[in-house]
């Protein structure tokens, strides 16, 4: 059942997803996180770091960490686990693989179309939205701490956010290098 | 070497060294593909990113499927397509394994304390450059605002907005022919 479900959710994830690994995030997170809670808040967004840290497309990387996590969760052992990562990879790619080849096959052909230029141009900026609502979601009290409850953490986490954004946008550090510095400042502070 | 292994083990290699994901990969990808290998020349190259730009699904995925395709049909996309995905499923794999066992680790929860505000940002960050690569005029750019209102106010799943926006795009486009 774990399986089934792990192969109709990613392949869904993968044919809605346009505009690449950051746009998927939030329709990850949507089925990920909020439907099936195969992930909580806090997984979600150690696995974006992870995946921003290690090798490859981040949209595979969220699939195959999610594929093992979601089956171990459900009491099965490793190899099943394995075998749930590799499966829900997979999802990921199929469908637009076909649709890729199809598109390839018609472009090589014909070019670019006006219609296919009306509906990429109202798609781009819904992506831009599909993004802004990753980021939001992710402002939450698993992530930042609150503010009552634990002012510090939160001050913090508030801080952090803050030279992360300025320094990968205005000085152009690479988001490796900055998930390390912020790792070491939380190994240090808390 | 048959031209499917070299494929493989091109694509397996830019697989391996892209941190970061699908768009740090052009780079890599432009210098194998095109200078060292001549699979492809510059603008075939850049007809590719295009393709890959609008069609659904991760970026680098379809780069590769699609060069494999132009290379050898069916059987080279495949072949195009898994070499990308293998270093990046083998590596989180290890990473999932080890996870499962640390994460209650009080060190790693430190680290991970101080990295969570972090990536957020890094998702943050790139809405501005992409915003500038949509094209946002002040005609279209409340749509990234009301989507984004939709998806997290009202619990809209993004699939709705995708397809909202690709059949409003659509009549949009006929309407003013």
């Amino acid at each position: 059942m774990i399986f089934l479900q792990l192969f109709y959710v990613f392949s869904k994830i993968g044919i809605f997803n346009f505009g690449g690994g950051y746009a998927m995030l939030s329709l990850i997170q949507d089925e990920v996180v909020n439907k099936y809670h195969w992930l909580t808040v806090k997984e979600f967004t150690d696995i974006v770091a992870v995946s921003q840290s290690t090798p490859g497309p981040i949209g595979i990387n969220c699939a195959t960490y999610t594929g093992y996590t979601a089956v171990i969760h459900a009491g099965f052992p490793v190899w099943a686990a394995v075998l749930g990562a590799v499966l829900a990879s997979l999802s990921v790619i199929w469908l637009p693989f076909i649709l890729m080849v199809s598109i390839s096959r018609f472009l090589i052909k014909h070019g670019r179309s006006k219609v296919s230029n009306d509906i990429f141009g109202s798609l781009r900026p819904t992506i831009v939205g599909l993004l802004l609502a990753a980021a939001l979601m992710l402002m939450s009290k698993e992530n930042f701490g609150s503010p009552t409850e634990s002012p510090f953490v939160f001050t913090l986490s508030v801080v952090i956010f803050l030279f992360a954004f300025v320094g990968t946008r205005l000085y152009k550090i690479h988001p490796i290098l900055m998930i390390l510095l912020c790792g070491l400042v939380g190994l240090m502070v808390y | 070497m048959g031209i499917c292994t070299e494929m493989f083990l091109t694509f397996a290699k830019i697989g391996s060294f892209t941190l970061g994901g699908g768009y740090a990969m052009v780079q890599i990808m432009e210098k194998e593909v095109v200078d060292k290998k001549h699979w492809l020349d510059k603008e075939e190259f850049m007809d590719t990113l295009v393709v890959a730009q609008s069609t659904p699904g991760l970026f680098a995925i379809d780069m590769a499927s699609h060069i494999g395709f132009k290379l050898r049909g069916v059987k080279g996309g495949i072949v195009g397509a898994l070499a990308v995905a293998l270093p990046s499923i083998i590596s989180i794999l290890l990473i999932a394994m080890f996870f499962q066992s640390f994460k209650n680790n009080i060190y790693v929860e430190k680290i991970f304390m101080g990295v969570r505000p972090c990536v957020v940002a890094l998702i943050l960050a790139p809405c501005f450059s992409m915003a500038k690569k949509a094209k946002l005029n002040k005609y279209n750019w409340w749509i990234p605002l009301v989507c984004a209102l939709l998806i997290v106010a009202l619990g809209v799943s993004p699939i709705w907005c995708i397809l909202a926006a690709g059949v409003g795009g659509f009549i949009y486009g006929q309407l003013t022919k």
